[in-house]
């Protein structure tokens, strides 16, 4: 496939009129312009919680659902990556907004995104009383929350890495901040932020489908989605139309990566400074094709040239001078920063318990945490199983070039796919032979996170030094050494970053599935999932705070004493220097 | 070898090595290499990058199979990595997350020691290879020098009877090299290793007189030996004694006839189209050629004096030597090069007048670049993909050469503002005449 693009671009292709490329290029333009315009128009109709539009289970309904997904998925991504571009940078430039915002991000990262919902859908809904618009950004912000975390904290990162020789030679050329943000900043944080942006977007899908019908107490809220799709169908245990809704997500999930990602990825492969291995592909037979294509790039020509112009003006606050670096701190400044953020903790902290202490008690917390450590004995089972099964699978894919080209990009789609959608088929199969649902709904929550352990194991073994490979043949290291001393060791740091993601996602996911339901049937694993979504039902919003909050809890005391130390171990155990 | 010798350490019969193309016939690498170690010699590998002389290391590590010939070692055929052999490697391959204790007792594994006779051999060869006090260091925390200490001690530590050794010194400054050299030399003559043959892999000139034996020196494209070498100084070898420098210049004159004959054959088929641009920029070009006009040379040198004072290594200079001639601003015989009366110009210009000259000698004398021109010329938009161009070279040059001609047509080209060539679409243009 690599070639195919260079071989076509010979001599017989240079013609003088509108060449295929041009014409496909320029249809699937207009074709998205369009579909935004449709899927844009209607996001915004009436909305009135007791009358919403049915959803339909035709097939034939199907596409347009898939579509207002898409277009969800697509609205939040662009939230995210304007908070990333304003949080992340407010955060790097400035100490004292750095004392506070990184902690935020790091607590923010470890919510369980489905927990929290309950609350913001009511509160997007009292926002715009009577219109679709309310549950329209519920689910918008359901999703945003699931992405601009991660990429925030990818972007801050990068942006403190920036060489000090790049940074020193814009600032002696009195770019305004303004200028080195779009000339330095973001295009040496590209890569890493693509990587992130396609990371959060395998994630995203899940929420998407499991935030576009939700119930809170008496609010019933079905958007039209592949979401509502599937919970229609499970009220009315339609297998078929879940096969369908599968296919449909399946189709999309294949053109998303095609038609944004692969182009976005090898675009995005320009800006690195140091040539490292990617697990990406970067070849993208879209960029290839608007590239090569001299009408579509006579068309874009304007719009590059104006954002551009717009990087390169100055934007300089009168007074302040461009080269300028922050002053050093004043001490009393210092001291009233910090003493204002003192007394607003103490401040939240007091009325924090005072309502609190008014709904809850302490066998509240109690229940809510004996629940939680259920789910965590859960999640740490799960993930010791998924490891077993997928780290050999993957360092035999890896080991071999050839699998590995063929098996990545299904790990990747199948760690993109909505794992909520395949649910109900498992739960049909539990209803129907009548099997424990403590035990068969746990694996549930790691259906759609295992792969991450999956591909980054791959990768790591695709990724292993040829050098060290030809070394332990030549030494003719016995099979129990080579495993344990020498291929395990080496990957090691990409098993635990696939660890670290696949176990965040199974706490994510027990909400969804510690508690499913199969028309009238309702199974329930217990666990602070299935708490946390009987709560939700109920619409008991003091106990499903408690219950996001005991799970936060759970999930940065875990990253905090086991993966972090983990991965910082690991990365440092492989690196020569 | 007329005197019968002992059966030798290591034989490779005929050997033939190619690898896949992803067009049409497989690309020989290498082509019916005979070579065998004699007991207590040292056998060196000389060769430009590409000229295969590291495959044959592998070959005889038993890491590829060839796809012809055979290797003998303790009288049968080699069938991979067996006891005996051991490696060390240019990037010195050590496991960053184990110590240096235990990278070298990885060395014994296959052995099947128990683990204090492990330990015991492990802490002889680290001792030996003055690693001693460093058994507990992490990879990481050594300096290059001492990292590929841990690499010989991990190969030693088998105590094999063939050392196979990948341009050791490479990946280390000079300094540290040239102690790391003494130090093997010493434990080699002084009859402290049970090794019985050493095989070394090279590019650096000196660094194979000073250390081998026996020299074989590997021409490229595909490899062969074109020469063999005898060193019958006995060591510890003194660089500045004439005859080590006799040795090192009749070296440097076979290389260089292979290079210009090389060319002069190389423009012999398809009108020299096909023909390997060496990876010399132009800078680098102009540069070389005033530091040569300049005294103490004042436009003749021997190569083997240049390299040194202008810290280039040995296949830069002779990929700067090798353009000059093509390009005949200098001619390049016998480990000699002289400037031509085009050359003295060219050092005497500025930038335009280089500019100007260059561009007339390119399209004289390198056709490659002077045919992108014309099929840019004869194209009705001026630009044409660089596939096309790759194409024409793979079927006669490998994928690296052809790479690096390619490289290089693309540098000349753009200095001489011959063309222009766009790497994100991968095609080349004409230069627009300045309105």
């Amino acid at each position: 496939m690599a070639h195919h693009a260079e071989v076509l671009s010979g001599a017989a292709w240079a013609r003088r009129v509108l060449g295929w490329r041009d014409l496909a290029a320029m249809l699937l333009v207009l074709g998205l312009v369009l579909l935004l315009g449709i899927g844009a128009r209607q996001m915004v109709g009436p909305f009135a919680a007791e009358q919403q539009q049915t959803i339909s289970l035709s097939p034939a309904a199907l596409p347009l659902y898939t579509l207002r997904t898409v277009m969800r998925m697509l609205a939040a991504m662009a939230a995210s990556l304007l908070f990333t571009f304003t949080y992340a940078t407010l955060a790097a430039k400035s100490r004292r907004a750095e004392m506070v915002l990184i902690p935020i991000l790091d607590v923010l990262q470890s919510v369980p995104i489905l927990g929290y919902l309950s609350f913001t859908v009511v509160f997007f809904v009292s926002l715009f009383p009577g219109n679709q618009l309310g549950p329209e950004l519920a689910t918008i912000f359901a999703i945003f929350t699931s992405q601009a975390w991660n990429m925030a904290f990818g972007f801050y990162q990068s942006l403190r890495m920036v060489p000090a020789d790049l940074d020193e030679a814009s600032r002696s050329f009195r770019s305004s901040p303004w200028q080195r943000f779009w000339r330095l900043e973001v295009p040496f944080a590209m890569p890493g932020l693509i990587w992130n942006m396609m990371m959060s977007m395998s994630g995203g899908w899940f929420f998407v489908v499991a935030s576009e019908a939700i119930s809170v107490g008496d609010v019933q809220i079905a958007l039209p989605g592949v979401g509502s799709y599937v919970a229609r169908a499970i009220e009315t245990r339609d297998l078929a139309a879940i096969g369908w809704a599968i296919g449909a997500m399946t189709i999309a999930i294949l053109l998303y990566d095609q038609l944004m990602f692969r182009p976005l990825v090898a675009w995005a492969d320009k800006f690195r400074v140091e040539q490292t291995a990617s697990p990406l592909v970067s070849k993208s037979w879209l960029l290839d094709l608007f590239r090569r294509s001299r009408y579509l790039g006579r068309i874009g020509h304007p719009l590059f040239a104006a954002a551009a112009r717009a990087g390169r003006v100055r934007l300089l606050p009168p007074g302040m001078t461009a080269a300028a670096r922050f002053a050093p701190p004043g001490r009393v400044v210092d001291f009233a920063w910090y003493g204002l953020l003192a007394a607003g903790l103490l401040y939240a902290g007091w009325r924090l318990i005072q309502s609190a202490s008014m709904v809850l008690s302490w066998s509240d917390v109690g229940t809510a945490a004996s629940n939680g450590m259920l789910t965590l004995l859960r999640v740490a089972v799960l993930i010791v199983v998924a490891s077993l099964i997928w780290v050999p699978i993957g360092i035999a894919v890896g080991l071999r070039p050839k699998l590995t080209q063929t098996v990545q990009p299904i790990a990747q789609f199948l760690a993109a796919f909505p794992a909520n959608l395949l649910f109900p088929v498992v739960v049909y199969l539990i209803v129907k032979y009548d099997l424990s649902p403590r035990v068969w709904l746990t694996p549930l929550m790691i259906l759609g996170t295992q792969w991450y352990i999956l591909f980054n194991v791959i990768a790591g073994a695709s990724a292993f030094p040829g050098d060290l490979k030809e070394a332990a043949a030549t030494f003719r290291i016995r099979p129990w050494h080579w495993w344990g001393q020498i291929l395990l060791p080496g990957i090691f740091p990409y098993y635990v970053t696939g660890a670290i993601t696949a176990a965040g996602g199974a706490w994510n996911a027990s909400i969804v599935a510690e508690a499913v339901n199969w028309g009238p049937t309702k199974l329930s694993a217990g666990g602070l999932g299935a708490y946390i979504a009987e709560m939700t039902a109920a619409g008991d919003y003091a106990r499903i705070a408690l219950g996001v909050a005991v799970m936060s809890v759970l999930v940065i005391t875990m990253n905090r004493l086991l993966w972090r130390p983990l991965y910082v171990f690991a990365e440092r155990r492989t690196r020569l220097d | 070898m007329t005197k019968a010798n002992p059966a030798p350490v290591i034989e490779l019969r005929k050997v033939c090595m190619a690898f896949a193309k992803p067009s049409g016939k497989p690309l020989p690498i290498v082509t019916n290499i005979d070579i065998s170690i004699q007991e207590g010699e040292i056998l060196g590998l000389l060769g430009r990058s590409g000229s295969g002389k590291s495959t044959l290391l592998r070959i005889a590590a038993g890491l590829i199979k060839p796809i012809a010939g055979k290797v003998i070692y303790g009288g049968v055929p080699l069938d991979g990595p067996t006891e005996g052999i051991a490696v060390v490697f240019q990037s010195f391959a050590l496991y960053p997350w184990l110590t240096v204790r235990q990278n070298v007792v990885l060395g014994l594994d296959a052995l099947g020691l128990k683990l204090d006779e492990a330990q015991r051999r492990a802490e002889s060869a680290i001792d030996l290879i003055g690693l001693d006090g460093f058994q507990s260091a992490y990879p990481r925390e050594l300096s290059g020098g001492m990292r590929q200490r841990v690499g010989f001690a991990r190969a030693i530590v088998s105590q094999p009877k063939l050392l196979l050794m990948d341009e050791p010194f490479s990946a280390l400054d000079v300094l540290t090299a040239e102690t790391l050299r003494t130090d093997f030399l010493d434990l080699w003559t002084g009859g402290t290793l049970p090794t019985k043959g050493v095989l070394m892999v090279t590019h650096n000139i000196e660094e194979a007189v000073l250390m081998c034996d026996r020299i074989l020196v590997l021409a490229p494209n595909p490899g062969h030996i074109a020469a063999e070498f005898k060193v019958p100084l006995p060591q510890p070898r003194n660089r500045l004694d004439p005859a080590f420098h006799a040795i090192v210049d009749e070296i440097y004159a076979i290389l260089t006839s292979r290079i210009t004959e090389a060319m002069g054959r190389q423009s012999q088929i398809h009108g020299g189209l096909v023909q390997h641009l060496p990876a010399a920029s132009p800078t680098r070009l102009g540069g070389f050629v005033e530091a040569l006009a300049a005294p103490p040379y004042d436009g003749n040198a021997r190569l083997a004096k240049l390299a040194g004072p202008l810290g280039l290594s040995t296949s830069d200079i002779f990929s700067i030597a090798a353009a000059l001639h093509m390009l005949e601003f200098a001619e390049f015989k016998a480990g000699a090069i002289k400037l031509t009366a085009a050359g003295r110009v060219f050092a005497q210009s500025d930038t335009e007048g280089r500019k100007r000259l260059f561009k007339e000698h390119l399209l004289r004398f390198v056709p490659l670049v002077a045919h992108i021109g014309q099929v840019l010329d004869e194209r009705e938009r001026h630009v044409a993909p660089r596939a096309r161009f790759e194409f024409e070279l793979q079927d006669h040059l490998n994928r690296s050469d052809a790479e690096t001609t390619l490289r290089t047509a693309i540098g000349w080209g753009r200095y001489a503002e011959l063309f222009t060539y766009d790497d994100r679409t991968r095609t080349f243009g004409l230069v627009k005449p300045a309105a």
